[in-house]
């Protein structure tokens, strides 16, 4: 009994919070994404009209297969990219692994728009990349390269999120026993199997927890493309955002932003029969 | 480091990707000293004009302290909640254990995009204007996750026998939380804080939509890449501002480390992974 009660104050508190602040919205989001759209916004009745708006426009529907697509090739570009990031530091890195660890994340934790703005110095037509082509020879007139492009926006998400992947997969790394490589080379496995059969296969959660961790927030992304993307590398973020706080429609950005949230819980269920949600919960 | 390492392909490529990372942040330290309104090459001299600018500049300066003020408050809540919920699932075995552990890690999986409207709309609903307050009670959901995760690794390292002495001893529940437990979670809820701190000082995608007349720092960021001329000081500011943060991480990754044994961090986040598992726990006993 004195359990219950200790656990009902350590609970309440946090249990409130989440439930008045996060799950209530998100329910509130989701009623409200069934209510008519822009100008009777507020009779009471609820209709299907946002989804069949939803459903009858393909712009929106592409935009939302884009986002999709974009978001897996970073989150799949950044897992290979950081891959070996991960296995230096956890192999081979020795005493040094923690301090090297810290150098590899202090990039993630500055600035995130101005790391943003830092690839428009790049890309830009007076950017590094271009003076670097033309002092070579190799480029004659300043012209932006990849700049208000999908292509830019994918460039630098990867840029942006390559070292938040490469720490899960550092920390599956890292619970792998090493007793095992040995009992494969023992047995006359070449390292390259080896790596193959034992390493990468056990590195899986570490590996689906990186994509994740990636393509979650890629899915979603706004601001990434509107300070690169230019009018081709919109995004269905862009989309919410635009409904909320241009178009003035509510519902259907609600109706727009439960669909994104339906089609990456799903995604995530077919993940997660490969692995446990607690391998993304960690690190 | 032995010559073989030196030699492998991986340490070269983790230099190269390393260096690449960094390349874009000193690029933008090198234009904050650049004696020119364009951010483009040539250089063409040096200055330090735009950080006296910097401290001239009212606005700026007010957004810094909006974002500090909300970063604060933010992870103070947070840490104090999420470590409520550390030692709930983490010392106690309850139904519902599990829906606790996801729900307080789900704003962890949910685009921002999807949260900020949420609260934009939960907000709009019960009248309450956009500030940063509001601002603040978002950044506390998206905080919650990261203090669970650093404090219930730390609780999960302890040894529950501590408890169990100081109340054998004759110490009260509540007196061995405060002069047991908490002080010897202590440094893990510091770098949660900190954690905490640094995520809400840069987040902008959820602070967009929730943000009232006052910005944030990154708000306020976002509004001056308009104006290419502001871009100078708003670059001198960010290189700043990475500075100090390098040197608040740095300070974290030692706290959460302080005192811990020397096992690697990465046993530890296993360790939390099999207790957050809802099986039944052996001590401390279930709630009945």
């Amino acid at each position: 009994m004195e359990n219950r009660q200790r656990l009902t104050i350590l609970m309440v508190p946090p249990g409130l919070w989440l439930l008045l602040l996060f799950l209530v919205p998100l329910g509130v989001m989701a009623l409200y994404s069934f209510r008519p759209a822009a100008p009777d916004a507020h009779a009471a009745r609820l209709t299907l009209d946002n989804y069949r708006e939803f459903f009858a426009n393909t712009a929106y529907q592409r935009l939302l297969l884009r986002s999709l697509w974009i978001a897996s090739l970073v989150a799949a570009v950044s897992v290979v990219l950081a891959y070996p990031l991960a296995y230096f530091l956890a192999f081979r890195a020795g005493p040094w692994r923690v301090t090297l660890l810290t150098i590899l994340i202090v990039p993630a934790w500055t600035s995130y728009l101005l790391r943003i703005l830092s690839w428009r110095l790049i890309l830009g037509s007076n950017g590094i990349l271009n003076s670097a082509l033309i002092s070579l020879g190799l480029r004659e007139e300043a012209a932006p390269i990849l700049l208000y492009s999908q292509a830019a926006v994918t460039v630098t998400l990867i840029y942006v999120w390559i070292p938040f992947v490469a720490l899960p997969i550092f920390a599956s790394l890292e619970r792998i026993n090493k007793s095992l490589l040995e009992a494969a080379a023992d047995l006359g496995c070449p390292p390259w199997q080896a790596f193959l059969r034992v390493t990468l296969p056990l590195s899986m959660p570490g590996v689906l927890a990186g994509f994740f961790f990636a393509f979650i927030p890629t899915v979603g992304e706004y601001v990434t493309p509107l300070l690169v993307g230019g009018s081709q590398g919109i995004m269905y973020g862009n989309v919410i955002q635009d409904q909320f706080l241009r178009g003035l429609n509510w519902p259907l950005g609600s109706a727009m932003s439960l669909v994104m949230l339906v089609v990456v819980f799903v995604l995530m269920a077919i993940a997660l029969r490969f692995v446990r949600l607690r391998e993304l919960v960690e690190v | 480091m032995d010559r073989k390492v030196l030699r492998s392909f991986s340490f070269w490529y983790f230099v190269v990707a390393t260096a690449l990372l960094y390349l874009p942040i000193l690029l933008l330290m090198v234009f904050s000293f650049n004696d020119s309104t364009s951010l483009t090459f040539p250089l063409s001299g040096f200055t330090l004009r735009w950080y006296e600018r910097l401290f001239q500049s009212g606005e700026l300066l007010r957004s810094v302290w909006n974002s500090v003020a909300v970063g604060v408050a933010s992870s103070l809540v947070a840490t104090a909640l999420g470590t409520m919920i550390a030692i709930a699932v983490v010392r106690y075995n309850f139904p519902g254990r599990g829906v606790v552990v996801a729900v307080a890690a789900m704003p962890l999986v949910i685009p921002y995009v999807v949260l900020g409207v949420a609260l934009l709309i939960a907000f709009s609903q019960v009248n309450i204007p956009l500030s940063l307050w509001t601002v603040t009670a978002g950044h506390v959901v998206i905080n919650i996750p990261l203090v669970v995760l650093i404090v219930a690794a730390r609780l999960i390292g302890m040894e529950p026998n501590l408890e169990e002495a100081a109340m054998d001893l004759g110490a009260t529940y509540w007196g061995t939380l405060f002069r047991v437990t908490l002080p010897i979670a202590f440094p893990a809820m510091v770098a949660a804080f900190l954690t905490s701190f640094t995520t809400s000082f840069d987040e902008f995608a959820l602070a967009f939509f929730l943000v009232g007349p006052e910005p944030t720092l990154p708000v306020y960021i976002f509004s001056q890449l308009r104006y290419p001329s502001r871009l100078p000081i708003v670059v001198a500011l960010a290189a700043l501002i990475m500075v100090a943060s390098v040197l608040l991480i740095v300070f974290a990754e030692w706290l959460r480390r302080y005192g811990q044994q020397p096992s690697r961090p990465a046993e530890a986040t296993g360790r939390v992974a099999e207790r957050l598992e809802p099986r039944p726990l052996r001590s401390a006993g279930g709630v009945s």
